[in-house]
């Protein structure tokens, strides 16, 4: 059997009289998409946030290709290679795209500049960025130095996916990245995650929007009442089979359906 | 099955039509900007311009008004060397309104530390470099003693500092015994407590060492801003908290960081403070910490943080002092400076959120 990347085993968080998870797991495997989809409230982010650092669970263990992790926070998951795009893209707006991709792991000058001044390498940095950029095709901006506030609403999202593929060697997670674009941007979006999928990085998508799960996940994880309720393979039900398991409408399959 | 990797490829059903979609980009009646626009624009892309211009009309102005005495390289030192102190705790609170702080105790750490160095070196006898090494790392502390209570105890920095302020200022009180220490004093003790007050001529000009400190202040701190990654981080944390620890950043560390830096400047000011005054006194730069956040607010530097060089601070408190002095050689009475030091306030700040309104 194939190690996971992400397995995670009874995990579960109390914040006071209120269980936001209770004893769940999950599971990513190696190069999918795996969609997490659930009510409001069914706990859907808080399961995805214990497993990047985001909180910290009160029971459980989380293991990442195989091994025990504890993350404290989400920088500890980031130095393991594990990067998150955030619903509200957590870049700085008046901060140039090249500053925004490497915000928290800088390259400095080579030599004494470098090393005594800490001075930036900021050509280096520029170069990078534009590179990336131009590999998700997403180099329609004018200049990698403007500010990203400058940047309409689908560019900024395409910095923040960029700035994930760019360094995850683990896998990435996606906060609703399509909830506040448009049509087209959304679609641009899809495209980036099957392009990320294609690199062999697996991603965790966590959305809303079912067209959309339902085209790019390979599996669906339904989160209902703090728990993984099931996974299915998105091939083998509907859209309407989801959100009715997701609610309660109908049972679930068996849980290892997928 | 097949219909589902159709799906994949194209997208959904209702987004069949989005190949032919049209690829025009909203575009509205072209409308020539006018001049207005475009000097608004230019400013949002360098704010420090618009304290350099403020600087360069003002001294024309003055230049004209008051005549050739104002234009001397010695009046020009003069006004290098007034500003100084006051340019130097600007450079400590642009750090901290960068990162969308305010610091109301610049003026009380500068103050109670030029007291801390005095005591020690002229009454307790500690050999004065010591002293000051004393006063530099207290500095700190009380920089990080702002820090902490606002990263740590999540205290807003203006209560923070409104009490520290207090603290500091009945501090400096006790330990002076509210008694100033005499220039003499200085000399006979601990003459290198003086040591930035000591000057050289340049064809009629005098350069204090405090003035070329504030400007090596200026530089380095410039340097550390826009050269360093933890520069780019203060920014990010002034421009979006949340967002930069989720970038991150440990924007609690790179915070207290802040702080303690710009206790440090602080002390660095009392240190000079010492040489420009020649003598300690616990009731000097009472209003110091207004004065440098007026420097900061002058030379476009946002209050909201995340925006700004700290180069404009440098000029803000160069505008202010050329007013002062403009003023005062034109025989305007005391008075009417303050006032134009007020008008100069929200001038600057409305002209700030004029630029700030631009469309990229």
């Amino acid at each position: 059997m194939i190690t996971p990347v992400v397995q995670a085993r009874g995990i579960v968080k109390r914040y006071g009289h209120v269980t936001a998870i209770d004893h769940s797991d999950f599971e990513l495997r190696p190069g999918e998409v795996l969609a997490v989809i659930g009510d409001n409230g069914a706990g859907k982010s808080s399961i995805v946030k214990a497993i990047c650092g985001a909180t910290i669970p009160d029971e459980g263990e989380i293991l990442i290709e195989g091994k025990p992790v504890e993350f404290s926070s989400p920088i500890e998951a980031r130095e393991m290679g594990i990067e998150i795009v955030y619903q509200n893209l957590a870049l700085s707006p008046a901060l140039s795209i090249a500053d925004n991709m490497f915000t928290g792991r800088e390259i400095r000058k080579k030599g004494w500049l470098g090393k005594y001044l800490r001075m930036l390498d900021k050509p280096a940095m520029e170069k990078f960025a534009r590179d990336k950029l131009t590999e998700l095709g997403l180099m329609t901006v004018q200049s990698i130095k403007q500010p990203v506030e400058t940047l309409s609403g689908g560019q900024r999202q395409g910095v923040a996916v960029a700035r994930a593929a760019a360094f995850a060697t683990k896998f990435i997670i996606m906060d609703e990245p399509t909830a506040a674009l448009g049509v087209k941007e959304s679609r641009k979006v899809l495209e980036l995650i099957q392009d990320v999928r294609a690199r062999g990085i697996p991603i965790i998508l966590i959305s809303h929007n079912m067209p959309h799960v339902f085209e790019v996940a390979d599996r669906i994880h339904i989160h209902r009442l703090g728990k993984r309720l099931c996974t299915i393979d998105p091939k083998d039900y509907t859209m309407s089979d989801a959100v009715a398991f997701m609610t309660g409408a109908k049972e679930p399959p068996a849980e290892d359906a997928a | 099955m097949s219909d589902t990797t159709t799906t994949a490829q194209k997208g959904q059903d209702f987004e069949k039509t989005l190949d032919q979609s049209d690829t025009k980009v909203a575009t509205f009646e072209v409308k020539h900007h006018t001049l207005l626009e475009r000097i608004q624009h230019v400013l949002h892309n360098n704010p420090t311009l618009v304290p350099v211009i403020v600087l360069l009309v003002s001294l024309s102005a003055f230049g004209l008004i008051a005549g050739g005495t104002f234009f001397s390289a010695f009046n020009l030192s003069l006004i290098l060397q007034q500003v100084s102190i006051i340019g130097i705790l600007a450079a400590a609170q642009s750090l901290i309104i960068i990162t969308a702080g305010i610091d109301l105790s610049v003026a009380a750490i500068m103050v109670l530390m030029s007291v801390v160095m005095g005591n020690l070196a002229v009454f307790a006898g500690v050999p004065s470099g010591f002293a000051i090494l004393i006063g530099l790392f207290g500095g700190i502390g009380a920089g990080v003693m702002n820090g902490w209570f606002i990263t740590k105890v999540k205290l807003p920095p203006f209560i923070t500092t409104l009490g520290t302020w207090s603290i500091f200022y009945a501090l400096l009180l006790w330990i002076s015994g509210a008694q100033s220490i005499r220039g003499q004093d200085i000399d006979t003790e601990a003459p290198f407590l003086k040591f930035f007050g000591a000057a050289f001529n340049i064809g009629g000009a005098r350069i204090t060492l405090s003035a070329l400190l504030m400007i090596v202040v200026f530089i380095a701190l410039w340097y550390m801003l826009n050269k360093t990654a933890w520069g780019r981080h203060v920014y990010a944390i002034g421009d979006d908290k949340d967002a930069a620890e989720m970038s991150g950043i440990r924007t609690d560390r790179t915070l207290l960081s802040v702080y303690g830096l710009a206790g440090f400047v602080c002390a660095l000011a009392g240190w000079a403070s010492i040489g420009r005054v020649g003598s300690i006194s616990p009731q000097s730069f009472y209003e110091g910490n207004l004065d440098s956040i007026t420097a900061v607010v002058i030379g476009g530097i946002s209050l909201f943080g995340g925006r700004g060089s700290i180069m404009g601070a440098l000029f803000g408190a160069l505008i202010v002092g050329v007013f002062r002095s403009g003023l005062r050689l034109s025989g305007v009475d005391v008075l009417w400076q303050v006032f134009a030091i007020g008008w100069l306030i929200i001038i600057a700040v409305a002209i700030d959120q004029w630029i700030r309104r631009v469309s990229a």
